[in-house]
């Protein structure tokens, strides 16, 4: 039986890195040429912890699906990024950013683990900015920053609405230089299919070519997956259509544990559905919640456009419900309150799914230009795609699928349950518990890349420094790699009548409809139902047009659906697990009198992480147990 | 509203290639152009055939995935989006509409309308980075840049790697695309010790991956997604002959 060890150092929770740091085995220089790691995926994280590795003398392997490492899904990030540099004197410290992580999760996060990221964050700047990055800056020439939602000072770091970007390509091209030095080798194209265990540790991975749809093995010392989240599951999200969970599922199915699977986070100001056509949807940054302020019309039927309703018919549902933090309260709850609304009836636009979000008193007060300034190009970005101009008229938005905090289970060194298996940014669970604050993503994924992997996979690699290049020709790659072409078959097989993506959209309907902002017992029984009797129709009615030996983008998507399945399953039962309401897990059963999540802290506070048993036995539950010992558990309030 | 579709069918890099016309009678100006080509990929599907590949990942304009030469034109008819942002609600019922891969020896057709585009990797391998270490960075305040370079080295990085600057030059040049990552660098102080090697190589490179030279007609500018200005190319000569003679 697997058991969950976070090995978590002991000390006061502001020393524990610097100690644990002082303590890690190290690889000398010349033992660092001949190990070889594995990094698959190249985002925010992926790309950072390819390049510092490279750096550091390692030989890496980079495997993304994309045709270029910088097409990662990070490079879409927009807001910013947290650092504690306290550059406002607004008295921030490391402690509040953890402090603000801690509660924007609900208290389900690692304690530990969260004070390493904002103890790590100003170094995360540092780098960026010797790498070029070109963050706002005040007339001084001095960095500027912004604020973010849940928390109440300004410690985000940004470049206009692209600052994802921006980053990313900064580690991409820091890959880029290693890629040249030698100790890098890039295969693009290629997508994951299974991890390869040998004697307990992992030793490799069987990929395909997606050019060709050549089944390859690639074998390496230890092997960091940086595979970003899931939440295309919900068909439509502000994700890459391409993002996926079949790394992650991978790993799950050779003994990796998945934690928290159900904690997805719904970000409550998206472009809202337009069409039935619609293939993904657009985020607007929570950075615009600085300065657009959210209402919809206090009657029902208002029929006049914004515009022309009166200040006292506007309802500023966040101001009046939350006046302590106002418009920044955290995701979770902007999110709920949008869908109250509009499932009260006071919801605007064709569909009365949306709200507005109001830049007219930001104009005013500040200037057309300054706003420009701050969020040109997501204003652009939203004019594009609407038609309508958010300088004249309010934006209008809804809650999208964005984010899963939920992952591969890792310990303080970003371990999986499987030695010599790490995982790192999206892709891990470790550092936003049920709610996941605004601009912490990069922030973790950097933070991993950068500074946390580089050194506690030394202290595995210590131990490995006489393994010779790990062999690919071993019975447990023949194993792996039969394994997968036997699946492959078997889809490419099925030869039914319905298309991949008519399965998919279905599957993201149930899981919206019953796992998504609110859930409850009835309904995620009902869901888990649906969606094996639809995982039963994909696997006797699917239709793959193509081969298995050629670019097939049908199969990919294929591959990818039948691995949401999969993965569909265990966000249900750990739904249902959780018989208490925590940040984005929102149970219908357990709520306050003001409809705020109720927490069962005495019985729930811990991570749910589930090991694969079989195809035909549930999976088992390991729970890690939180502990607080430096923050005092309150119920959370923006009031 | 009805619109005819030439499509561009190609098998394989080997294979010759040749157009193919499609009818829709039923697609909504609410789509979008790819979200059209999902349709008909569905219909084509459903028709036993084999659809048409093309590549795109995050459908809003920043990971530089799509882009197809729409009419004769990289992102078809609108100015300032990528393929995956075109509306079609720009075009009209009975439109006929040419759809085509990039066309550039630098980026060879893999299939359909999906190229290789590793040349641009290549590219950034050459010079478009700073050679600092992880950890070697100093406190990030410690030197003030001038809010007009930072925007200027920003407005310069929005670039997003997808080639409509290649498939818009008669030349089929990458000068906007290197000098996109040269400006960046060089109104940067922490770029500007690499400045000269940066542009010497990047242009070598460019040479070296079969890109054509740089004839100032502005066609780039022109249908650059991002509207990056033509104003990279002039500082990025300057940069370089400062490289040549220095």
């Amino acid at each position: 039986m697997t058991k969950l060890n976070a090995k978590i150092p002991e000390g006061l929770l502001a020393e524990k890195w610097t100690k644990h740091k002082a303590s890690v085995k190290l690889v000398s220089p010349a033992n660092k040429k001949k190990l070889d790691i594995i990094v698959v995926g190249a985002g925010a994280a992926g790309a950072s912890a390819a390049a510092s590795l490279g750096e550091l003398g390692y030989n890496v392997k980079v495997f993304v699906f994309h045709d270029s490492p910088r097409r990662a899904h990070s490079i879409a990030s927009q807001g910013g990024i947290n650092a504690t540099k306290n550059y406002k004197n607004d008295a921030d410290s490391d402690y509040r950013l953890f402090y603000d992580m801690i509660k924007g999760g609900d208290f389900r996060a690692r304690e530990a683990n969260v004070y390493r990221a904002a103890e790590i964050s100003n170094n995360i700047i540092d780098q960026y900015v010797a790498q070029g990055v070109p963050f706002a800056r005040e007339y001084s020439g001095y960095l500027a920053n912004r604020s973010f939602g849940g928390v109440q000072v300004s410690r985000t770091f940004y470049a206009q609405g692209q600052t994802g970007q921006q980053c990313t390509l900064a580690a991409y091209q820091a890959m880029s230089r290693q890629i040249k030095a030698g100790k890098i080798k890039l295969f693009s194209r290629r997508d994951v299919l299974d991890l390869v265990v040998i004697e307990g540790k992992a030793r490799g991975i069987i990929t395909r070519n997606l050019l060709t749809g050549e089944i390859e093995r690639h074998s390496a010392h230890a092997i960091v997956f940086a595979t970003g989240g899931y939440g295309t599951i919900y068909y439509l999200s502000t994700l890459a259509i391409n993002s996926n969970g079949s790394a992650a599922l991978a790993a799950y199915k050779k003994g990796a544990l998945i934690a928290n699977p159900s904690m997805a986070q719904i970000h409550p100001t998206s472009i809202p559905v337009l069409n039935e056509y619609q293939s993904k949807l657009t985020l607007m940054s929570e950075s615009l919640r600085n300065d657009g302020r959210v209402w919809v019309p206090k009657k029902k039927d208002e029929k006049r456009p914004p515009n022309e309703v009166p200040e006292e018919d506007r309802d500023y549902y966040l101001e009046r419900k939350y006046p302590a933090f106002g418009n920044l309260v955290p995701r979770d709850v902007a999110s709920r309150a949008a869908k109250e609304r509009c499932d009260a009836g006071y919801g605007v636009g064709k569909t009365g799914l949306a709200v507005y979000l109001d830049f007219r008193d930001a104009i005013q007060n500040q200037g057309k230009e300054t706003i420009v300034g701050k969020y040109g190009t997501l204003f652009d970005l939203y004019r594009k795609v609407t038609g309508i101009n958010p300088y004249e008229e309010p934006m209008r938005i809804y809650p999208a699928s964005h984010y899963t905090m939920g992952g591969l289970w890792v310990d303080f060194n970003l371990m999986t349950t499987i030695p010599g298996l790490y995982a790192i940014g999206e892709a891990n669970f470790s550092d936003h518990g049920a709610n996941r604050l605004g601009a912490s993503s990069l922030m973790q994924c950097a933070g991993d890349g950068y500074f946390i992997l580089p050194v506690t996979i030394g202290d595995y690699l210590a131990d490995e420094i006489m393994t010779p290049t790990i062999s690919t020709d071993t019975p447990e790659f023949e194993q792996a790699e039969k394994e997968v072409l036997e699946k492959l078959k078997k889809l490419l097989s099925i030869n039914g009548s319905q298309t991949v993506k008519s399965f998919h959209k279905k599957l993201g309907n149930i899981l919206w409809t019953y796992s998504g902002m609110q859930r409850n017992e009835e309904g995620l029984k009902k869901a888990l139902e649906m969606i094996k009797e639809l995982n039963d129709e994909f696997w006797k009615d699917l239709k793959i047009p193509g081969g298995l030996y050629e670019l097939n983008q049908e199969f990919e998507k294929a591959k990818r659906v039948a691995d949401f399945f999969d993965l569909a399953q265990l966000i249900i039962l750990d739904a249902l697990n959780r018989k208490e309401s925590c940040g984005a897990h929102f149970r219908e059963e357990f709520q306050t009198k003001e409809g705020e999540p109720k927490r069962d802290d005495e019985n729930y506070s811990y991570v749910a992480s589930w090991e694969y048993v079989d195809e035909n036995t549930p999976p088992k539950l390991h729970k890690e147990q939180l502990t607080f010992e430096f923050v005092k558990v309150t119920q959370r309030s923006y009031k | 509203m009805k619109i005819t579709l030439k499509i561009w069918r190609q098998k394989t890099s080997q294979d010759k290639g040749k157009f193919v016309t499609y009818k829709l009678d039923d697609v909504s100006k609410e789509m979008t152009f790819l979200e059209m080509l999902d349709y008909l990929n569905e219909k084509i599907i459903m028709e036993g055939e084999i659809p048409i590949a093309f590549d795109s990942d995050c459908r809003e304009g920043i990971c530089g995935s799509c882009g197809l030469y729409i009419n004769g034109r990289p992102n078809g008819p609108q100015k300032g989006v990528t393929t995956c942002q075109l509306s079609m609600s720009a075009f009209k019922d009975g439109d006929k509409i040419t759809v085509e891969p990039w066309r550039s020896k630098a980026f060879p057709v893999l299939k359909d309308l999906i190229i290789d585009r590793n040349a641009f990797d290549e590219l950034i391998q050459s010079g478009g980075y700073i050679s600092v270490n992880t950890g070697a960075a100093p406190e990030a305040n410690s030197i003030p840049i001038k809010k007009e370079n930072s925007e200027i080295a920003f407005d310069a990085g929005v670039c997003i790697g997808c080639g409509s600057c290649v498939a818009a030059c008669k030349n089929a040049s990458a000068m906007l695309f290197i000098s996109a990552k040269v400006s960046q660098y060089a109104v940067l102080p922490q770029g500007q010790v690499e400045a000269k090697e940066r542009v010497q190589a990047m242009i070598k490179k460019m040479d070296e991956l079969g890109f054509g030279n740089c004839t100032n007609t502005g066609a780039c500018e022109a249908e650059c997604p991002k509207e990056i200005s033509l104003t990279n190319i002039a500082r990025l000569n300057r940069e370089f002959l400062a490289a040549k003679i220095s």
